[in-house]
């Protein structure tokens, strides 16, 4: 696309943007009342706003949001470096995958929400179980995609290293890492979104902190604006965690063809 | 001198069942001299591109050996490097880093890698490119930008597996051009594996014709018409005619039935 044509495309996207966000806004703040659906069920936007503001000054939202934040971003952190280090063992050696094969399936296809209680009933109500459940969610993905990234390397560029008497470790410095650099940011895309819901499954399970404690409160007391407020910081976090790993992929995949708006 | 030379080369492969062993080439011997270039000409199949990963030192053959400048070939060394098909260019390097990887894994300092792909680059007038991502750029100039990482190690030998089989026939025909001059300038020798019977012809000193499987030697034409460093010149020889019909005939493409009655016969 031509630079002028492209721009235009990105106003005219922008705009039809902004008046659908203000659609949503003046449907949601009237409909239910065009409706008749109670506010106890669908509280319009004011509503939330207010409970909001309210939240911020009597629940402590903004320090249970950070809580949370802080351990979305433990838990992708440590995931996604503990699934990228097994997708490189695993992929460099055939012999341990199919030792561990059955292993990794069978963990693979266990609900790692499953988990949970399990965590806080070896670790207590801390952070740690809903950290521990984020990382066995994220890990799976990323291992899967560094493995089939590593496995899936043209032989013919291994050989031509090998042909310059590349050493193993030159092979995968210069080869197989870089190689590998794409597929593992889709998965980190997958894992930003994912650590959110281990982190929420650990804090609804029990606890008395973050935005899934705020959740079951709200529940508790049919504060439909309160769950709906906790809701829309959690997609707050995951959508800053996605948008993180956006930024980092353009850095490190500079090389790669440009993509309109990265795709976003 | 010999620069390289493969005495009784046999590969054999196993089989998809026990006892299917099959073999791909079998008791190869030729040699090429200092500054030569053969090309290796012979139906799909036959285990040309095996021999040229033997020569390379990345597969050991069954039996046999493959020398080069006199050593025997026990794994991937400095005196060879191949170029094949395929550009193999890495997406993340830029035109300069992926010409100098060959000297950056020997372990070279940097500032020579840089400075060796920038004056290869420069004779292949590709400089402007160096800093530009292999997406960029045509195929031609991919296979070009191939050739230079090739030639950047400094090998005695080349071993160059159909490199211009992927590119259109225009392009082909400046790639063999370049080709051509850069081997004669630089000395080097080279073993050509090609399906092109006219590359094959243009291009070489000698060509060497392979049977089907099991791969064997069974023709050796040398090309006495001169001036090797000019296949635009040579494409136009009188005494081309000659040599094709030769190939042809070696390559039993003038009878296609009996090619296909034998492929139906069980082996």
């Amino acid at each position: 696309m031509r630079p002028a044509g492209r721009s235009a495309f990105i106003r005219k996207g922008v705009t039809a943007s902004i008046v659908l966000f203000a659609l949503f806004l003046v449907s949601w703040e009237w409909g239910p009342r065009l409706l008749g659906i109670p506010a106890f069920i669908l509280p319009p936007a004011s509503a939330v706003q207010a409970e909001f503001i309210r939240m911020v000054s009597v629940n402590h939202l903004i320090l249970h949001t950070g809580i949370t934040a802080g351990e979305v971003i433990a838990g992708f952190i440590l995931g996604s470096l503990l699934g990228a280090l097994f997708g490189y063992l695993l992929g460099m050696s055939p012999t341990a995958e199919f030792a561990l094969s059955p292993y990794i399936l069978a963990l693979q296809i266990a609900p790692k929400v499953a988990f949970a209680p399990l965590f806080i009933m070896w670790m207590g109500f801390t952070v740690y179980p809903r950290i521990l459940v984020a990382v066995l969610i994220v890990f799976f993905p990323v291992m899967v995609n560094v493995l089939t990234a590593i496995r899936g390397i043209d032989p013919d560029l291994v050989n031509l290293a090998r042909s310059f008497t590349a050493s193993r470790a030159q092979i995968f410095w210069k080869i197989e890492f870089p190689s590998s650099m794409a597929p593992l940011f889709a998965s980190l895309r997958i894992g930003a979104t994912l650590a959110v819901v281990g982190v929420v499954v650990g804090e609804l399970v029990g606890g008395n902190s973050g935005l899934g404690y705020l959740l079951t409160f709200g529940e508790g007391q049919a504060n439909t604006p309160m769950v709906f407020v906790c809701i829309l910081m959690l997609t707050l976090i995951g959508g800053i965690a996605y948008l993180a790993v956006i930024l980092l992929e353009r850095r490190v995949l500079h090389y790669m063809p440009a993509r309109p708006l990265g795709g976003l | 001198m010999i620069r390289l030379a493969f005495r009784n080369v046999t590969m054999r492969f196993p089989g998809a069942s026990r006892g299917a062993d099959f073999t791909a080439i079998d008791d190869v011997t030729f040699s090429i001299a200092d500054g030569e270039v053969v090309a290796l000409i012979g139906p799909s199949g036959c285990g040309k591109s095996t021999l040229l990963n033997i020569g390379a030192g990345l597969y050991p053959p069954s039996a046999g050996e493959a020398f080069v400048d006199g050593e025997r070939v026990a794994g991937p060394n400095r005196h060879v490097a191949f170029m094949l098909q395929k550009d193999l260019l890495l997406p993340w390097r830029t035109i300069a880093q992926n010409v100098a990887l060959g000297v950056e894994i020997q372990g070279r300092p940097r500032a020579e890698c840089t400075r060796r792909a920038l004056e290869l680059l420069r004779g292949f007038n590709l400089a402007d490119f160096s800093a530009h991502y292999p997406h960029q750029l045509s195929g031609g100039m991919r296979q070009r930008v191939a050739l230079a990482r090739t030639l950047a190690v400094d090998p005695s030998v080349l071993l160059l597996d159909e490199p211009f089989s992927a590119v259109d026939a225009q392009t082909r025909i400046s790639l063999q051009h370049e080709l051509a001059q850069t081997l004669k300038s630089a000395r080097k020798t080279a073993l050509l594996i090609t399906h092109d019977l006219l590359e094959a012809i243009i291009l070489s000193d000698r060509v060497l014709v392979m049977s089907a499987r099991p791969g064997r030697i069974v023709d050796e034409i040398p090309i006495e018409i001169g001036y090797r460093d000019d296949p635009l010149r040579r494409r136009q020889d009188a005494r081309i005619a000659g040599y094709m019909a030769r190939l042809m005939e070696q390559l039993e493409i003038a009878r296609p039935v009996t090619l296909a009655q034998a492929a139906l016969q069980p082996t």
